[in-house]
């Protein structure tokens, strides 16, 4: 999250932003927070009316009338059903509220889910994937723990100290004047955990954060440490880390140690002064032994969430964060929808067309400057050069994954973005370099290429791309999961089972990465081979780095520094004896 | 569990110190209830106001009594959780640093970093928390079970009823609660994988219109995420609401009977008002008893998982072997080596003298990074020996060893830290000597124009192109003036320009140096005194680029596939940054 810091009233206005829209969500499902509601105000009321009977039950047991069991059993039955009903209402209304942030943080996770496949992909390109990562789990099961927890905590807080504090004035007046003077240590306590103990936690955790980092980061490179023979450097380096992490840790819970015992205090001092005040009150009969019971009860209940708030709204605090982190991504613009009078491609023949194209990333480094050639249906263009930034560009401008900012891009002779963006990715197929294949098995990847294929045309695809031996070798053949911890297939392996997954895919144009450079010969040949026929009869764009491909290919561009700066076929650039010339000579110095 | 003790031991005086004041302080805590039992029952029928301000004046100086032991205690407790903390943290980081590369392999680093992380934080939460709520809960417990016997041990016997009960619930209900939590976390990580996996292919994903496809996978991932979160959350929050309920209905029990024992005259009213306030005190007791459980069971299976690491054998020790009379800087003699399975390399036999250079290739897979490994001793050989400048790798101090070396492997290791500390690398070098180095790597050009030395980088360099990485990582080896250099595919991703001219510095300047150079391509090799071809492990072909191409098939395999009919070849690396 690395935007600009926003002044601390952007940051309020943010939040409370987040707040109305988290309510937006629960008003989704306003009769559940309805009923949460009604649930939570019964099981607290019914816990509130305990002290009250039990109070009233001590008090029919009087040493000078004779104790009324009629009565006393009157009273304990009572208090029986009201604390079981109270016990009851509130898991139901812990299963209710469980289920509700559940639906809730289901949809939120979804919609995540969801907007980073909306996102452009020049835009996804910009965030990382711990980025993403952190919101969708983290950030989210901030929020799912606050609205399943906290809101039902700060809600029967407010309802105890309420209903506690008019249980008090109706029980007895003079106590709840001694008592009163309590309250103000117990705000203090609040106070001061939010203000001095907080920040300390926070400070820990960011240390903590860092130490990790730094073993996450030195572990990386244990080869390395290892070779040069540098462990105790890194060790002392550790050490300080580790002694600023654990002193942050110990600073936190120096003062946050004062909290325990603090509310403990303001408790027992309150049990002092009733106790106290109460026997006065008791020896000149201005109080009943029953109802000093009741107060004791209620005063308890009074204290506990008035020293649980500061607690309470921290949390709620990180979660209104988290859940702006989480809105500020669904908030992202996604790719811009295709104009209204888009048209279906169908048909596709393979013309393509760069009319003056001129395209930069990040608006100051230009990328292509004025780019045209023309490619006809079922002809090759290599394009070649020494890096591969330059060479992707053009893969993100065919699929429309970029806009250029100048120049048009036509695809049998119309305008790309005239066609819906769905129907133009799909007169694609491509083999990338970086061999994508997902969690799943065999055939999942190979049938990811066409809707509905079936093993069949898998199968067909797979001997096509020469890799079916290799995979009719397998345990489980067309079944097995392709894990990072499961089958280990080579980067070769993996690289036939992508072109087996451009071979099912009927498109006209394809997209071709040839670098095999890190396989063995036998499967370099396999791949050749597998190549040539995916080529066939479709108009190609090859990233090529073989001499026989550029050779023969229609049209040759040559990248450098990001830059197309010729363009032409093999015979024709090799006499212009520029840039091209240069890096063909190289290979035979 | 017996290593932490170890560590804990190292405190005992505190940890004694602590325990006492902790044990008063929650001790007098109890006798609150017990002081407002007598006061009400006592004192205030005998109409006596001074004898009652007295008793509520103690009362107060026992609860002060009380904050002030918890406090002290909980500051000791904190200090010795964070001193016995960082101790196994240091040393548990040594070990780690001090593994021999097998070792690291068994346990892989993912999980020895969640050892260093994760791990040490539930021993840290564990120790603070055993030595505060440890002590307190159970005595909170046993000691307000206790005191309610002198109170009225017949009333105190209805509430001892509940009491199993209700560790029962807690213990239960923790106990399934881990096993329901891991189960989640599982399901976590399979959405996190997702999310990753999706992100590397998203062009795929979107060139094949999949997005349906994968929101619609996604779902079911969420799904199981939402039951198995649903279980776990209504499971744990079973325990509460239970609780509350039995402790109260005790509670009401108590009343009830004590109406019987109080007509008997057997009991007094303000007893009954004692049992309440001991009821809350024990409610809380056992709610914190059900906490410590998750922590200790969680606590010591990091304690166990951070044991195992400390509790590894030192490998790879010196030991004495034959010295090699053969005047070669690096031997190979019949070196066999195994990862465990098929071996790895078979019968390596092959020296090089001082000042030749070798080159090694071969296809990914052959042993080319497997061969480095066994020169720096990362792992012993399983048949034959190394021998370096005479002697035998395993003779070696492992100091002495490593410097002789300079090295790139591949895919290696920047620090989120200036350029300067990247090459120096922690061995105290003089700027004249860095700005020597960046010089030779052809790095000082593009570092002047980086904000220079000072510059500081990204993790894992990520501010820097393939191109520069790998000249930072060539002049952090060349800084310290190697005896040996090695670079393991480290030209991959320098233009051709770049790697010709950084070849032709390496020759002019470093001649007193000898260069292991490995490499996918022929024509990084092809300079080299010696080059050696390895396919499958086995050494195929030792000789001169031209003896080679007379004598070695795979070699000319190789060859024709780069050369022949073959490959612009400087493409290399997918994303890396411009180099022209």
């Amino acid at each position: 999250m690395a935007g600009p810091r926003h002044d601390a009233g952007a940051v309020a206005s943010d939040k409370k932003a987040a707040f109305a829209r988290l309510l937006r969500y629960f008003l989704l499902y306003k009769w559940r927070v309805l009923a949460a509601f009604v649930l939570m105000l019964a099981s607290n009321l019914f816990a509130l009316l305990g002290p009250w009977l039990s109070g009233a039950a001590i008090d029919a047991i009087d040493l000078e009338t004779g104790v009324d069991f009629a009565a006393v059993g009157r009273y304990c039955l009572w208090m029986a059903i009201f604390y079981v009903a109270s016990s009851a209402l509130s898991y139901l209304l812990t299963v209710l509220m469980v289920r509700l942030s559940q639906k809730i943080v289901r949809a939120m996770r979804q919609d995540v889910f969801d907007k980073i496949l909306s996102l452009p992909v020049g835009e996804l390109d910009r965030v990382a994937a711990g980025d993403l990562i952190n919101r969708i789990s983290y950030d989210i099961n901030t929020v799912n723990a606050s609205l399943s927890n906290d809101i039902l905590q700060a809600a029967t807080g407010v309802i105890t100290v309420v209903g506690a504090f008019i249980g008090m004035v109706l029980t007895s007046l003079p106590l709840l004047g001694v008592f009163v003077v309590t309250i103000p240590i117990s705000v203090i306590i609040t106070i001061k955990r939010s203000r001095t103990v907080r920040p300390l936690f926070r400070r820990r955790s960011a240390k903590l954060a860092e130490l990790n980092g730094f073993s996450e980061e030195m572990l990386s490179g244990l080869n390395t440490i290892r070779a040069y023979g540098r462990e105790e450097k890194i060790c002392a380096k550790f050490d300080e880390k580790n002694t600023e992490a654990a002193d942050a840790y110990y600073a936190a819970d120096y003062y946050g140690s004062l909290i325990g015992p603090s509310v403990n205090f303001v408790n027992n001092l309150g049990t002092v002064l009733i106790s106290t005040a109460g026997s006065f009150f008791y020896l000149y009969g201005m109080i009943s032994i029953g109802n000093i019971s009741s107060f004791l009860l209620y005063a308890r209940r009074f204290s506990g969430p008035i020293n649980e708030y500061a607690n309470i709204m921290g949390e709620i605090q990180s979660a209104l964060a988290a859940a702006e982190r989480v809105f500020r991504l669904l908030d992202a613009p996604p790719e811009a929808p295709d104009s209204p009078d888009a048209e279906e491609l169908t048909d596709v023949r393979g013309d393509v067309r760069f009319e003056n194209v001129q395209f930069s990333y990040d608006g100051e480094r230009t990328i292509l400057s004025d780019l045209s050639f023309d490619a006809r249906s079922g002809q090759t263009i290599a394009i070649v050069g020494p890096t591969g930034a330059g060479k992707t560009t053009l893969v993100n401008l065919l699929m429309r994954f970029y806009e250029p900012q100048g120049g048009r891009i036509l695809l049998d002779g119309k305008d790309i973005r005239s066609y819906t963006r769905k129907s133009l990715r799909a007169a694609f197929t491509m083999v990338l370099q970086d061999t994508w294949l997902f969690e799943g098995t065999i055939f999942e990847n190979i049938a990811y290429g066409k809707e509905g294929a079936t093993r069949e045309e898998a199968a067909w695809a797979a001997g096509e791309a020469n890799v079916a031996d290799l995979i009719e070798k397998l345990p489980q053949k067309y079944d097995t999961m392709v894990t990072d911890g499961g089958v280990n297939l080579s980067k070769g392996q993996k690289q036939l089972i992508t072109i087996a997954r451009a071979m099912l895919s009927p498109a006209k144009l394809l997209i071709l990465d040839e670098a095999t450079s890190n396989v063995d010969t036998r499967t370099e040949l396999l791949i050749r081979g597998a190549m040539a026929r995916l080529m066939e009869g479709r108009t190609c764009f090859v990233i090529a780095h073989r001499l026989t491909t550029v050779r023969n290919a229609d049209l040759i561009l040559v990248v450098r520094g990001g830059d197309i700066v010729e363009s032409g076929r093999h015979e024709e650039l090799l006499r212009r004896g520029g840039f091209y010339s240069e890096i063909y000579n190289a290979q035979f110095e | 569990m017996k290593k932490l003790i170890a560590y804990l031991s190292a405190f005992k005086r505190r940890m004694l110190g602590g325990f006492c004041l902790k044990v008063v302080g929650t001790v007098a805590e109890l006798l609150l209830p017990i002081i407002m039992a007598h006061m009400l029952d006592d004192v205030a029928p005998a109409r006596n106001v001074l004898a009652l301000s007295l008793w509520g004046a103690g009362m107060l100086a026992v609860a002060a009594a009380a904050w002030a032991g918890n406090v002290i205690a909980n500051r000791m407790a904190s200090r010795v959780a964070r001193d016995t903390t960082e101790r196994i943290r240091s040393d548990l980081f040594a070990k780690t640093l001090s593994l021999s590369a097998r070792q690291t392999d068994a346990e892989t680093v993912p999980s020895l970093v969640s050892r260093l992380s994760t791990d040490t934080y539930n021993v840290h939460t564990m120790v603070g928390m055993m030595q505060r709520i440890g002590v307190r809960a159970p005595i909170l417990l046993v000691g307000g079970v206790a005191l309610t016997f002198t109170v009225d041990p017949m009333l105190a016997l209805i509430l001892l009823v509940t009491v199993p009960f209700l560790v029962l619930v807690s213990v239960f209900v923790a106990k399934k609660g881990i096993k329901l939590y891991t189960r989640l976390h599982a399901s976590v990580d399979g959405m996190v994988r997702k999310v990753r996996d999706d992100y590397t292919g998203i062009r795929v994903i979107k060139a094949l219109s999949k997005t349906e496809y994968e929101s619609e996978s996604f779902r079911k991932i969420n799904d199981t995420i939402v039951r198995n979160e649903t279980t776990a959350n209504l499971t744990t929050s079973v325990s509460n609401p239970i609780m509350n309920a039995v402790l109260n209905l005790g509670m009401v029990a108590v009343i009830f009977f004590g109406a019987y024992r109080i007509a008997g005259g057997q009991a007094e009213p303000g007893a009954l008002v004692a049992f309440t306030s001991f009821f809350t005190i024990i409610l809380n007791a056992v709610i914190s008893v059900g906490r410590v459980f998750v922590e200790l069971s969680r606590g010591s299976a990091s304690a166990k998982r951070i044991a195992e690491v400390l509790d590894m054998p030192q490998d790879l020790l010196p030991a004495d072997c034959h010295a090699d009379e053969s005047g070669a800087l690096i031997r190979f003699e019949g070196v066999t080596f195994s990862y465990g399975g098929t071996p790895a390399l078979q019968g390596i036999s092959f020296s090089i003298k001082r000042g030749e250079s070798l080159g090694v290739i071969g296809a990914t897979g052959s042993g080319k990074s497997t061969l480095v490994s066994l020169l720096l001793r990362f792992y012993d050989t399983t048949e034959g020996a190394v021998y370096v400048d005479g002697k035998n790798v395993k003779s070696y101090e492992k100091a002495e060893l490593c410097q002789k070396f300079g090295i790139v492997f591949q895919n290696d290791f920047l620090m989120a830290a200036s350029v300067r500390e990247n090459i120096d690398f922690e061995r105290g070098l003089s700027d004249e000597e860095v700005g020597r180095a960046a010089e030779y790597a052809r790095a000082a050009d593009f570092i002047r124009e980086h904000e220079g030395y000072e510059a500081v980088l990204t993790a894992r360099g990520g501010n820097y192109s393939g191109g520069q990485k790998q000249r930072l990582l060539i002049a952090r080896a060349l800084a310290a003036k190697p005896e040996i250099l090695v670079l393991d595919d480290s030209s991959s991703a320098l233009d051709y320009r770049t790697d010709a001219s950084l070849r032709k510095t390496l020759l002019e300047n470093l001649s007193e140096t000898t260069v292991v150079m490995i490499a996918q391509r022929i024509s990084s090799v092809r300079f080299a005194d010696h080059i050696l071809v390895l396919d499958g492990g086995r050494m195929v072909g030792f000789g001169t680029d031209g003896e080679l191409m007379r004598t070695c098939e795979t070699y000319r395999r190789i060859y024709r596939s780069q050369h022949g009919d073959e490959i612009i070849e400087k493409g290399g690396e997918p994303y890396g940054g411009a180099e022209a």
